[in-house]
């Protein structure tokens, strides 16, 4: 292709893109069309990934197609594969898209369809992406190296302590958030829960097939696992009708919270290979199955937005959670716009398959840009529903009443129209007792989702694609469950390890039971507190997590903005630095305002207050005003950490840039590939 | 066509390493074993203790 075609192919495709921009930031009125969302994140990221992801590469990263990766230098066919570059990109994007792209789109929809959007897109090309790509090639360059460890190197001790704490800390919040959603999603409900329950006879079915009858197909007794689970879909529509059965599947959300509680101890302490590999191999099934299916969903459907572009709530008043668009917006939707925990997988088990260098710019930053397409469709699913749908199902009792007719009185009088008989329509349709109060963002999603699917995929049966979606959402959050609680055990004991050297043995049981319940113990504290609280919960937990994610997205881009102005490309710093720079901004103004604000719905201690004050105290206000406290002093531990972490850095650099340190990066020295010597 | 045959190749690849049947696929050359459920076992011991150490993403 001539050069002058290429120019003007792509000036065409940033023209298409500016335009759609324009239209999405400026229409106002008629609804407007899911594509023109679309086709703005299609030409942002073609362009983001063709000329920006490229400048990093050539100029900044400056990618050595010579240099021999860990994955051919270590070779050994189970941790350090050199491996296709598709494949690995499939890889990646398998672990870093879970529920945060779906969940955090969905909640921040209460601001209107814009400010998300351009969030997600201006946020993911400029630092998501760039986050996922550049720890990635350092951690190549590296022996495939930890964040954790890359910054007690390149930073300093305190570096690589906080590294571990926010990593610590994130899991704990995340995991006590997703379950959260998932009893949110199930209560109330036998149809969800059945269907969830019969994942596990499904799981173990699935493992005695993969062992016993044929073995290591894993893809075959997937598929025979996701159509037993549709077959499961469909008879929960009959529990759910049999007074008797269906009541046995009715759970409140506190008996839900136990459940799960247990679920997720024996899931980190028993061998239970049989179950939980089959479910963890079934939900990346239906996890990448759903997400293709929305794709073609909005694509055929190509629905009208209901949502208006901006809603009265951006003046701090939205019901969901409370906190003007700035900067709750950008820590409400982390994973698709930027997320601090890609960066543990950017340097985990990816760098070990990456077969060239070079490849990391379609690994690390093209998965990154799939992964912010994933969060625009969770807008579109979310944007579709009639607002006054929306705030309905989404806001808590708390704030908008507890019965049908209070809470659509309120949401009217807000400017949203929504009856009771609307609603109860609606739930009838998805097979649901009511969708008043079901905070968290996954039924919202969930009924989007059917919507979509319901009108152009085929079949007008919205209860069967509604479940379809709870059983997708449930299913991969309680792989993120089990998976994530067995992580921190590991990570507890190694650290406990360094105290007493039994506890790091993970063999030895009394450090499993012990590590395992003081994890299940720390995240099933903020879930119940989650499930007691008549906000819902989310309100205060929800901006926690992203407050703990972006956290981890800062400590990941010191350690890569200290590394750039160590290899003597400090010019070059801003690419890192910006992004720094603006989650720094978003991250410690959210937490003041979390601990400090003056509005009681806020500020943590503003409501701990205005509790210990009232005169006649709710029901459980103690336990109320100690979680207040409790939420207030994680994040200032956390603010605290990061602000010593940042201070290290900014020495460092300082001393880097006036010379008055060596600049010594602890990259692995070069070893020539054999690959490029094949290839010519 | 061919260009189609090829993505289909890599997808199922793909879909292949995801899965870990690629890495069963290994464990057997590695080891000159040939796929049975004791074969399977083993490589679900070998394999789960790295498995178990990854985090899953939010």
């Amino acid at each position: 292709m001539s050069k002058v075609l290429r120019g003007l192919i792509w000036t065409a495709v940033i023209l298409i893109g500016v335009s759609a921009i324009a239209i999405i930031a400026l229409h106002r009125g008629e609804k407007i069309n899911a594509l023109w969302l679309v086709v703005a994140a299609g030409c942002i990221y073609a362009v983001g990934y063709r000329f920006y992801s490229r400048f990093i590469a050539v100029r900044v990263l400056a990618l050595d197609a010579q240099r021999a990766t860990p994955a051919e230098r270590f070779s050994n066919g189970r941790d350090y594969v050199p491996t296709n570059k598709w494949v690995v990109f499939g890889h990646h994007f398998a672990a870093i898209a879970g529920p945060g792209p779906l969940v955090g789109p969905v909640l921040a929809a209460q601001f209107g369809y814009l400010p998300g959007t351009l969030w997600i897109l201006a946020g993911a090309v400029l630092g998501g992406c760039v986050q996922d790509f550049v720890i990635l090639l350092f951690s190549v360059r590296r022996d495939g190296k930890s964040l954790t460890k890359m910054a007690h190197e390149e930073i300093g001790p305190i570096g690589g302590f906080v590294a571990y704490l926010a990593i610590i800390s994130i899991m704990v919040i995340l995991l006590g958030v997703c379950a959260l959603v998932v009893v949110n999603a199930l209560k109330g409900s036998p149809w969800g829960t059945f269907t969830i329950a019969m994942t596990i006879p499904i799981a173990l079915l699935m493992g005695v097939y993969l062992r016993r009858i044929r073995p290591g197909k894993v893809l075959e007794t997937s598929i025979l696992g996701f159509v037993l689970v549709m077959l499961a879909i469909v008879g929960g529509q009959w529990v759910s009708q049999n007074p008797s059965i269906g009541s046995w599947f009715t759970l409140t959300a506190p008996a839900l919270a136990i459940i799960i509680l247990i679920y997720g101890f024996a899931a980190s302490t028993v061998p239970v290979w049989l179950l939980l590999a089959p479910r963890d191999y079934l939900s990346t099934f239906v996890k990448l199955g759903t997400i293709a299916m929305l794709a073609v969903g909005i694509l055929v459907m190509h629905p009208r937005l209901s949502m208006p572009p901006l809603t009265r709530f951006i003046d701090g008043t939205g019901p969901i959670f409370a906190g003007k668009i700035f900067p709750f917006a950008f820590i409400t939707i982390a994973c698709g716009a930027i997320s601090g925990f890609h960066s543990l997988i950017s340097s985990g088990t990816t760098p070990k398959l990456i077969r060239r260098e070079v490849e990391t710019r379609l690994v690390g930053y093209g998965s990154m840009l799939a992964e912010s397409m994933v969060a625009i469709m969770a807008t579109i699913a979310a944007c579709v529903l009639q607002p006054g749908t929306y705030f309905a199902i989404n806001s808590p009792a708390g704030i908008v009443g507890a019965t049908p007719e209070a809470a659509t009185a309120t949401i009217s009088g807000w400017g949203f129209p929504v009856t009771a008989a609307d609603m109860h329509a609606l739930a009838q349709a998805v097979g649901e007792q009511t969708l008043f109060n079901r905070t968290g963002g996954a039924p919202a999603f969930a009924v989007g989702m059917a919507h979509i699917f319901s009108h152009s995929l085929g079949g007008t049966v919205m209860a069967i694609w509604y479940h379809f979606a709870i059983m997708f959402e449930a299913l991969f959050i309680l792989t993120v469950l089990d998976a994530g609680t067995r992580v921190g055990r590991f990570m507890l004991q190694d650290a406990l390890g360094h105290v007493w050297k039994p506890f790091g043995q993970t063999s030895w049981y009394p450090s499993v039971l012990a590590t395992s319940a003081l994890m299940v113990g720390a995240w099933g504290y903020f879930l119940w507190q989650g499930v007691k609280d008549p906000l819902g919960g989310i309100n205060s937990l929800w901006p926690l997590f992203g407050i703990c994610n972006q956290l981890l997205a800062t400590v990941a881009l010191c350690v890569a903005t200290t590394i750039i102005i160590k290899m003597g490309k400090a010019r070059f710093a801003p690419v890192t630095l910006l992004p720094l720079f603006w989650l720094v901004a978003v991250t410690f103004t959210a937490s003041w305002q979390k601990i400090f604000d003056s509005n009681p719905r806020i500020g943590f201690l503003t409501h701990a207050h205005q509790l210990a004050n009232a005169a006649t105290p709710p029901v459980g206000a103690a336990r109320l005003i100690f979680n207040d406290r409790l939420d207030a002093t994680v994040t200032a531990v956390l603010i605290v950490m990061v602000g010593l972490i940042l201070i290290e850095s900014a020495i460092l650099w300082w001393k880097v840039i006036s010379g008055s340190t060596e600049a010594r990066v602890c990259e692995t020295p070069f070893v020539a590939t054999r690959f490029a010597l094949e290839e010519k | 066509m061919i260009q189609l045959r090829r993505a289909c190749a890599i997808f199922l690849e793909t879909l292949r390493e995801i899965f870990d049947e690629a890495s069963y696929t290994r464990f057997l050359e590695s080891h000159n074993l040939q796929s049975t459920a004791s074969a399977y076992a083993a490589f679900r011991q070998d394999n789960e203790a790295a498995k178990a150490r990854r985090p899953k993403c939010c």
